[in-house]
């Protein structure tokens, strides 16, 4: 019975909140990996177009609310995200045209265009806060949990609850189905082709007639509604604050390199890998312990190696460990 | 009136000229190669001949059609093909992608023209689903010169297709080649392994500092004493 409470445990917190965390880090890492790979730089600003994403598909969430529109047992916000990513993916089209074309042209290193995308990053935090706001604000709507601690702890008569909120089921089906779509429409489709193409080889996919800018496009778009999507998931999830976007660009990014810059499987890799990673150096193991080992033996201390307070030093740790020793990542990406 | 007709392409990348006032020309059907030492200038004339050079003197006809000033994508649009010598393939893609992208430019169903392309390689048909990143240095070449021949070109331009692969290998591609010139695409091709390629060849011209030094049929070329004695080694 106690292997069992254990089991339950662990399920509770480290499992399942690590499993919606890493969906959300898989798409944003999907988003930097495509970036990436197509237009060969890392962009710092993808934290900073998150927030911006959420910003507008939470206006559109109170709109919507406001004229008693609901989706049900779903949250509303679902139904905002088509204009955030609209909104968004204009946003990445016109700074493509105002700021990254400029550097095509000239064929700029990519250490230039990653300051310049820092420069944006600056930008679109600001535009972010003047629209939204620094507050920490909440928009889930809808049920809230699937199972529910205590009611689970009545039907199976075990000591430890399990709950699953509705959100992080929402974020798992979700990324699932937009992972499952990206893939698709990379291997299957004219486009997507073209875009991997461009992203192998630039020159050869010229001699081949493939236009670079269409594909530079398309890339922004997908890139925005991943990163709008990953943005939405992650506020519906925990809660929306602008800042702590800009703090997602670590673990994402760590994410990205460990399973291979450009390399889409790696991202959804990577996203899991760190996500489990930093749950589980986090979570105070006492409880967990305390059930597996004998009567006696269960440890006085927390077993938490550390503090949550340090959390994102643990997909730092991983970015260093893996430039260092396996630059190309898991997959087999290109070289940092 | 030559299928292709190069002449007296004069320029190079920077201020300096490469080409001096140098003269390439392709009968249709035929294979002409271009031999010389190194920096001779044989990729550059290829390049010029492709449009990735800026000519400052000169002029290329492609069947009798003034192209001096299109770009290299509208060459290909125009009936060339053109298979790069290093960096020619997309490694992650699968054989058969790699085919379809070189026909990125068609609109109409080129399935008929992947099933020649299969049937001029038939290793690639075997290995279709497998990445060509992951293939030999031949066979990576026979992807390669696959890619451009789904354009359907009227002429392929090949440099240094055997760089790097076996002399059986070799021989294999020079075959292949020589098919490919049957169906009645012209082909003009650099090559580093002079004496094979003007074996094969319908015309070469051994260049040297961006200049033709001799010009004649591969066999005439071959039997020059002056030729063999400064090119062929001996």
């Amino acid at each position: 019975m106690d292997f069992l409470n254990a089991i339950v445990a662990l399920l509770n917190f480290v499992i399942i909140p690590a499993a919606a965390y890493g969906a959300q880090l898989a798409l944003g890492a999907l988003g930097a990996t495509l970036v990436y790979g197509v237009l060969r730089f890392s962009n710092f600003a993808l934290g900073d177009t998150m927030a911006f994403g959420t910003a507008i598909t939470i206006l559109g969430t109170w709109w919507l609310q406001s004229h008693g529109v609901s989706f049900g047992i779903l949250p509303t916000a679902l139904l905002a995200l088509p204009f955030g990513i609209a909104v968004t993916a204009a946003l990445a089209l016109a700074t493509d045209r105002v700021v990254y074309r400029y550097y095509r042209q000239v064929r700029a290193k990519p250490v230039i265009v990653v300051i310049a995308s820092m420069g944006v990053m600056f930008v679109m935090s600001g535009i972010t806060r003047f629209v939204i706001g620094v507050e920490e604000i909440r928009f889930v709507d809808g049920t809230k949990f699937v199972i529910e601690a205590n009611s689970f702890k009545q039907a199976t008569g075990l000591a430890e609850g399990l709950a699953l909120r509705s959100t992080q089921l929402l974020t798992m089906v979700t990324a699932a189905l937009v992972v499952a779509a990206l893939f698709w429409f990379l291997n299957s489709t004219r486009t997507g082709k073209s875009m991997r193409a461009y992203s192998d080889n630039e020159d050869l996919a010229l001699l081949s007639g493939i236009n670079p800018e269409r594909v530079v496009a398309i890339t922004w778009i997908i890139a925005s509604a991943l990163a709008v999507i990953a943005g939405t998931l992650y506020g519906l999830d925990k809660a929306y604050k602008a800042f702590n976007y800009f703090s997602l660009l670590l673990p994402i990014f760590a994410a990205a390199v460990v399973g291979g810059l450009g390399n889409p499987l790696g991202a959804i890799a990577g996203g899991f890998l760190v996500a489990f990673s930093e749950v589980g150096v986090t979570y105070a193991w006492k409880k967990v312990a305390g059930y597996v080992m004998p009567e006696g033996l269960a440890p006085d201390g927390l077993l938490q190696i550390l503090s949550t307070d340090y959390k994102f030093s643990v997909s730092f740790a991983i970015l260093i460990l893996v430039l260092l020793f396996k630059p190309t990542g898991i997959f087999k990406g290109k070289a940092v | 009136m030559s299928f292709l007709a190069a002449e007296n392409m004069t320029g190079g990348y920077g201020a300096a000229d490469i080409l001096h006032d140098c003269t390439l020309r392709v009968e249709k059907g035929q294979i002409a190669v271009i031999v010389g030492p190194n920096g001779a200038g044989k990729s550059t004339a290829m390049k010029a001949v492709f449009g990735m050079l800026k000519l400052r003197g000169g002029h290329v006809r492609l069947d009798g059609e003034d192209i001096t000033q299109l770009s290299p994508q509208d060459r290909v649009a125009k009936g060339m093909g053109f298979v790069p010598q290093v960096n020619n393939v997309f490694p992650s893609m699968s054989v058969e992608e790699n085919l379809e992208m070189g026909a990125f430019i068609r609109k109409d169903d080129f399935k008929a023209t992947m099933e020649q392309v299969y049937d001029l390689f038939p290793i690639l048909r075997d290995k279709r689903r497998q990445a060509a990143g992951e293939l030999s240095g031949g066979q990576r070449q026979q992807v390669a010169v696959g890619r451009a021949l789904m354009t359907q070109p009227k002429l392929l331009m090949l440099d240094e297709p055997t760089a790097g692969v076996s002399p059986i290998v070799m021989d294999e591609l020079f075959d292949r080649i020589i098919e490919v010139a049957r169906t009645g695409i012209s082909i003009l091709m650099v090559e580093q392994n002079a004496r094979q390629a003007l074996e094969i060849a319908d015309q070469g011209y051994v260049l040297v500092q961006g200049a033709n030094r001799y010009t004649d049929t591969g066999k005439a070329l071959m039997a020059d004493p002056e030729v063999r004695r400064t090119f062929l080694g001996g």
